[in-house]
């Protein structure tokens, strides 16, 4: 379904304009919320994946600073230790943008190449702050919950495109 | 797809200034990040209050829907059993009738029981259970397994204490917060329980391997004496968890290690029981036990509290469990 095209004279609001990505973001970190109890992670990182599609769909949309509170909202949803995706999804954002500056052509197999090693980093960064603060598991653990978070993101990519049509339509 | 516009401003300088701010402020955050783990590092549950706060506000939402959803685990059996119904009924009638002689013994058993103990002059703990609750949600894409209870410091459940649903362990509460606690499941590969063959009393220590199984490591010497289907039961060594309780099952040796799976999965529980921590009331007060430091073993009390189980009455006594406490510290 594609939204409707924009009103005459109408704007969307400011809220709309700059809520809508860190909102959505914020409602993907809280999948964790859901009343599903599993004995090993399987939950694919659905902040991560959005921050993602949101930061590769509009590099204009935020600074690399924006990663901090919403890392630190999906810190305090996750179980990961405070401070883990802060780090994470900060470092993932600036290289993104030192990056996206040596890159002369974009196109759809290099953002999901760039999202696919952002994926990796930050999930494989997420295991060893696990690590170092008590608890444990190997790449082994995690390799199921990269491969299909690395495949989920083109469907997670694509349903940002259509909230960002409802967003700059009024 | 050209690239997208620069973000490098042209020659604005304060739309330059603005810009270098902007990733001052990014690599001073990310480092505060680092700093917030340094410090995770030596006080692994120092911030539980600021998670605790945000587990208050996803609690209705946790616990509404799982009021709707409790079955979806368990969509399968419910079909598999609607299937053979039939056969089912007949043979658990058979069951019913085995099992009243043995429910008639057992009642016989518990009364003799009752009065060597008061001959023996032991007095179990009338209440150890604290509340019972649901468990609302988990860690689900973290490698630390926690599960989020839908009770906590106000319904009287404070760190350290065990958990457990009717058919075994699930495992402590690691934080807790006024109405919600994370429970530190017994996958997780920090939860250490000793535990105990149900048949006899080889020891064993149970450590999580984060996966959904658990890795049983034998306290005796010389070669595994675990075999595939053997029963593990808490043995209360070393305090924290009463004794008895059902903890897992051995499907697998590798090596030295058995590879265990829990009998209650927490994703399946529909309600689980808040405990005391066992011996907790002579150690020291409930409420300030701490997560990872087990109260002091009092190991007269342990082993007689152990002995009375049925299943171990002709069996040898109590120095696989002393060693397991040993171990266990």
């Amino acid at each position: 379904m594609i939204p409707q095209g924009p009103k005459l004279g109408n704007h969307p609001t400011r809220f709309r304009l700059e809520g809508t990505p860190v909102i959505t973001v914020m409602l993907g970190s809280m999948v964790t919320a859901l009343p599903v109890v599993v004995s090993s992670p399987v939950m694919p990182p659905f902040g991560l994946l959005l921050l993602l599609s949101w930061r590769l769909l509009r590099p204009e949309l935020w600074q690399a600073w924006i990663a901090l509170p919403l890392g630190l909202f999906d810190d305090i949803m996750s179980g990961q230790p405070l401070g883990s995706a802060m780090f994470l999804w900060t470092i993932t954002l600036i290289v993104v943008d030192s990056t996206e500056r040596q890159l002369y052509w974009r196109d759809y197999w290099q953002d999901w190449l760039l999202a696919a090693a952002a994926i990796i980093f930050c999930l494989s960064g997420g295991l060893l702050f696990a690590r170092l603060t008590g608890g444990g598991g190997t790449m082994m653990l995690i390799a199921p919950q990269i491969l299909w978070s690395i495949l989920l993101y083109p469907f997670v990519a694509r349903q940002c495109a259509w909230l960002d049509r409802w967003r700059i339509m009024a | 797809m050209a690239r997208p516009p620069s973000r490098r401003p042209g020659q604005n300088r304060k739309a330059q200034y603005s810009l270098f701010a902007s990733y001052v402020v990014a690599v001073t955050g990310a480092l505060a990040g680092l700093l917030l783990i340094i410090i995770a590092m030596f006080d692994p549950t120092g911030f539980a209050v600021i998670r605790s706060a945000g587990a208050e506000i996803t609690r209705p939402v946790s616990s509404g829907l799982k009021e709707l959803v409790s079955g979806i685990g368990t969509v399968d059996e419910r079909i598999a059993a609607f299937y053979k119904a039939g056969s089912q009924n007949v043979s658990l009638r058979r069951q019913v009738d085995i099992n009243r002689t043995r429910l008639i013994e057992a009642a016989a058993i518990e009364q003799e029981n009752v009065r060597l103990k008061k001959l023996l002059k032991l007095v179990d703990e009338e209440k150890d259970e604290v509340v019972a609750a649901r468990l609302i949600s988990s860690s689900s894409s973290s490698t630390r397994r926690l599960a989020r209870l839908n009770a906590g410091r106000s319904q009287g459940a404070y760190p350290g204490m065990p958990v457990r649903a009717p058919e075994g362990l699930i495992g402590r509460i690691y934080t807790a917060g006024p109405n919600t606690s994370d429970v530190l499941l017994l996958t997780d590969s920090t939860n250490v329980v000793p535990v105990r063959r149900s048949t006899d009393n080889i020891a064993g220590i149970s450590t999580g391997s984060d996966d959904g199984s658990l890795t049983v490591k034998s306290l005796t010497a010389g070669r595994n004496p675990f075999k595939p289907g053997d029963i593990l039961v808490t043995s209360g060594t070393g305090g924290i968890y009463q004794p008895n309780i059902p903890v897992a099952i051995v499907v697998r040796i590798a090596g030295d290690d058995a590879v265990a799976v829990p009998l209650a999965s927490p994703a399946r529980v529909e309600m689980v029981m808040v405990q005391r921590p066992f011996e907790a009331s002579l150690a020291r007060p409930a409420g300030t036990a701490t997560p990872g430091t087990p109260p002091p073993r009092t190991a007269p009390t342990v082993t007689t509290t152990a002995a009375p189980a049925p299943v171990e009455a002709a069996a040898p006594a109590p120095p696989p469990a002393d060693n397991a406490a040993s171990v266990a510290q």
